[in-house]
């Protein structure tokens, strides 16, 4: 925890066991990237040394549900690819979280069409959602925050009967779009 | 408009029994041929020496529902063809009209035509691929199930009465709730 250092050596710290499995778990998130689209490739970047994920404990990406305890939906997904992202899902091992980034993944983005889910949140459930077309890779980093600050507070909100709810937390970006400065005209002008 | 492709002339001492329609738009010509006779003219396409079109680069179809000049018929399909080592390229286009209703995806025994992967092994997918789209069968086929969408999709999307959004198909998914997994 860092604190090593300021602690007598001989000394004792007490705490709860359940802070200390939370800490643990989201000082090693380990993701599973679900990229489908333009998202994955921010992914990528937000992995890689110019933003370094690593610096948040969750650079181990694995390509096995097995081995993972977060899957981040990248892009948009198509009907015909929900039954295995579903079925992928199902195979991550508990305490698992879902990140929906982009607003393709999100809402369906541009693509309101017959062949794309209109959001993975009417399929699978999402504990955060990061808006962006595509996010920037501080948006993403952000969000698997937004994870982490969940696992800490050992807040996996549960109803009367134990049963895990959605978290409802949607993040808020960080900058403003600016106007267009000139006005566009499609068709005839 | 000139109707100058070297391949024309072939095709016209080939099938002396066949009335053949051209169409030249910006050095690109088209050939319309009638849908009982595609076979035999792709065949000598790819065979003679004079044309030799050994590649065939894409088949896709066009709906011209709603099209605003008139047309001779409601689907046309479309063989692009090309020569590398003539190097040139040709158009082919098969006109045809749907018997019943478009909406469904039943079989119409008015939307057929010969198929032609046994000509071009390639066409197999694409030809897949136009039947998925647009419900045109192709007779013949060694294996024509949908290739984009999923086997129970209750529809040809590319169709222009078929509604962008879909009739509700990416609204009946199965639901996996939390508790589930």
């Amino acid at each position: 925890m860092g604190i090593e250092a300021a602690l007598p050596v001989d000394s004792v710290l007490t705490t709860q066991l359940q802070r200390v499995v939370n800490w643990a778990r989201r000082s090693s998130v380990w993701p599973m990237p679900f990229a489908t689209a333009c998202c994955g490739i921010e992914l990528m970047a937000t992995a890689c040394s110019r933003f370094d994920l690593a610096r948040f404990g969750a650079e181990v990406m694995r390509f096995s549900p097995r081995q993972c305890d977060l899957m981040i939906v990248a892009g948009r997904v198509s009907v015909k690819t929900l039954p295995v992202l579903q079925r992928i899902y199902l195979q991550m091992a508990e305490p698992k979280w879902v990140i929906s980034m982009g607003a393709c993944a999100s809402t369906g983005g541009v693509f309101d069409t017959y062949a794309v889910v209109q959001g993975v949140d009417q399929y699978i459930p999402v504990d955060v959602y990061i808006p962006g077309c595509p996010p920037r890779p501080e948006m993403l980093i952000e969000g698997i925050m937004a994870i982490q600050r969940v696992i800490d507070n050992d807040n996996i909100p549960r109803d009367p009967t134990g049963k895990r709810l959605p978290l409802q937390i949607a993040l808020e970006p960080n900058y403003r779009p600016r106007a267009q400065p000139a006005r566009l005209s499609v068709g005839a002008s | 408009m000139k109707l100058d492709h070297p391949t024309l002339p072939v095709l016209k001492a080939a099938f002396p029994d066949v009335k053949f329609l051209a169409a030249e738009f910006r050095g690109q010509t088209t050939v319309i041929v009638p849908r009982e006779r595609l076979k035999d003219v792709c065949r000598l396409l790819r065979d003679d020496p004079q044309c030799s079109y050994e590649f065939l680069a894409d088949v896709t179809a066009v709906d011209y529902l709603n099209y605003p000049a008139p047309q001779p018929g409601r689907f046309g399909v479309v063989y692009c063809l090309a020569s590398h080592a003539k190097d040139r390229r040709l158009t082919l286009k098969v006109w045809m009209n749907p018997s019943v209703d478009t909406a469904g995806t039943e079989p119409d025994p008015e939307l057929v035509v010969d198929t032609v992967s046994d000509v071009w092994p390639t066409a197999e997918w694409l030809e897949r691929e136009v039947f998925d789209m647009f419900g045109i069968r192709f007779r013949g086929h060694p294996d024509l199930r949908r290739i984009l969408m999923w086997k129970d999709f209750p529809g040809h999307p590319l169709r222009k009465d078929y509604p962008l959004r879909g009739r509700g198909e990416r609204e009946m998914h199965r639901v996996m709730p939390r508790e589930s997994a």
